[in-house]
C-alpha cells in the first residue's frame, strides 16, 4: 500500500468511523425509547437509498477525464473540509461545544418521548416516528461518507480500497455500539473530526490544484508537506484564538 | 416550490454548506492556480495553498465574531 493509499484509507475509516457514531446514537435513540423494529427498517431503507446514490454517482464521477475529476472532486473536498476545519479549531478554541454523544442521546430521547404514541407506518412498521428518524439519521450520516467514498476512491482509481475502509468503519461502530448498547461517548470524536477536517483539506488542496494544472514539487510526497502544514496552521489558530480570547 | 427546486436547493446546501464565501474562495483560488499554470512560467502550486489558509483564518475569524 502506497502512503497515498494509506492517507485514503485512513481519511475515509476516521470520516466513516464518525458519521457512524453518531448516526448509531440515533438509531439507538429511537429504537430503545419507542420501536426497534421500526428503527431498524429505518437503517434497512436508508442502506438502501445510499446504495442507490452510489449506482447513480459512481459510474458518473469514475467516467470523467482525470484533469476535470480532480479539479471538481479538489475543490468539493476543500469546501467540505475546509467547514469540518473550521467548526474543529472553533470547537478546540472553546468557541463552539464540543460535540457529545451522551447530550445528543438525551435529546433524541427526550424528542422520540415527546413525539406521543406510535403511529403505525406500512404493513410491518409499527412506528413510522422511528422508522423516519432512523432513517433521516442514517441517510444524511451516510451522504457525506458516500460523497468521500467516491471522490477518494475515484481520484486514485481505487474506489475498492475507499469502500472497504468505509465498511471497516461502520461494522467497527456497529459492533461496539451493540456490545455497549449505549451511545459511544468514549470515541474521541472532536479529536477525530479535527484529524479529518485536515485529511480532506490536504487532498482536496492536492487534487485541486493539481487538476487545475499544477505540479506539485515531489508530486505525491508534497502531501507528506501538506497534511502536517494544515494541521500546524489550524492547531496555530487555535492557539490564537484561545489566547485572544483569554 | 416544485421537487426540483426543492432537491436543487437541498444539493446547494449539502455542497456548500453554511458558509458561502469559503465556498466562493475555493472556485477563486483553483481559477487563479489554472490561470497561472496554463497562461504564464510562474509555478502554480503555491496559490491553493495559501488560499486555504487565508479561507480558514477569514472563515474561523467571521465565526468569532458572529458569537
Amino acid at each position: 500500500m502506497t502512503g497515498t493509499e494509506l492517507g485514503l484509507a485512513l481519511s475515509v475509516l476516521l470520516a466513516c468511523a464518525v458519521e457512524a457514531v453518531e448516526a448509531l446514537t440515533i438509531v439507538l435513540a429511537v429504537g430503545s425509547t419507542r420501536s426497534w423494529n421500526s428503527a431498524l427498517y429505518g437503517v434497512g431503507a436508508a442502506l438502501l437509498a445510499l446504495a442507490a446514490v452510489v449506482g447513480a454517482l459512481g459510474p458518473a464521477v469514475t467516467s470523467l477525464p482525470i484533469d476535470v475529476l480532480r479539479v471538481v472532486v479538489g475543490g468539493l473536498l476543500l469546501i467540505f473540509g475546509l467547514q469540518w476545519l473550521r467548526k474543529a479549531v472553533l470547537r478546540a478554541s472553546g468557541l463552539k461545544a464540543l460535540h457529545d454523544e451522551a447530550s445528543a442521546f438525551a435529546q433524541e430521547t427526550a424528542a422520540a418521548r415527546a413525539a406521543g404514541s406510535p403511529s403505525r407506518g406500512l404493513a410491518a412498521i409499527d412506528d413510522g416516528y422511528s422508522f423516519a428518524i432512523s432513517f433521516k439519521g442514517v441517510f444524511l450520516e451516510g451522504l457525506e461518507v458516500v460523497f468521500i467514498v467516491l471522490t477518494f476512491g475515484a481520484n486514485q482509481h481505487n474506489v475498492g480500497l475507499a469502500a472497504a475502509a468505509a465498511t471497516l468503519a461502520v461494522l467497527l461502530v456497529v459492533a461496539a455500539g451493540f456490545a455497549a448498547r449505549t451511545p459511544l461517548t468514549r470515541v474521541p470524536e472532536n479529536a477525530m473530526k479535527f484529524s479529518v477536517g485536515v485529511m480532506l483539506t490536504s487532498f482536496g488542496t492536492f487534487w485541486g490544484a493539481e487538476g487545475a494544472g499544477a505540479s506539485w514539487p515531489g508530486g505525491d510526497a508534497a502531501l507528506l508537506a501538506l497534511v502536517p502544514g494544515i494541521a500546524i496552521a489550524s492547531l496555530a489558530m487555535v492557539g490564537w484564538l484561545r489566547t485572544a480570547d483569554a | 416550490m416544485t421537487a426540483v427546486r426543492k432537491a436543487a436547493l437541498a444539493v446547494l446546501d449539502f455542497v456548500v454548506g453554511d458558509d458561502w464565501r469559503t465556498a466562493l474562495g475555493v472556485v477563486v483560488a483553483l481559477a487563479a492556480t489554472a490561470l497561472v499554470a496554463h497562461h504564464t512560467s510562474i509555478a502554480a502550486w503555491w496559490i491553493t495553498p495559501v488560499a486555504v489558509a487565508v479561507l480558514l483564518a477569514l472563515s474561523v475569524t467571521r465565526a468569532r465574531k458572529r458569537r
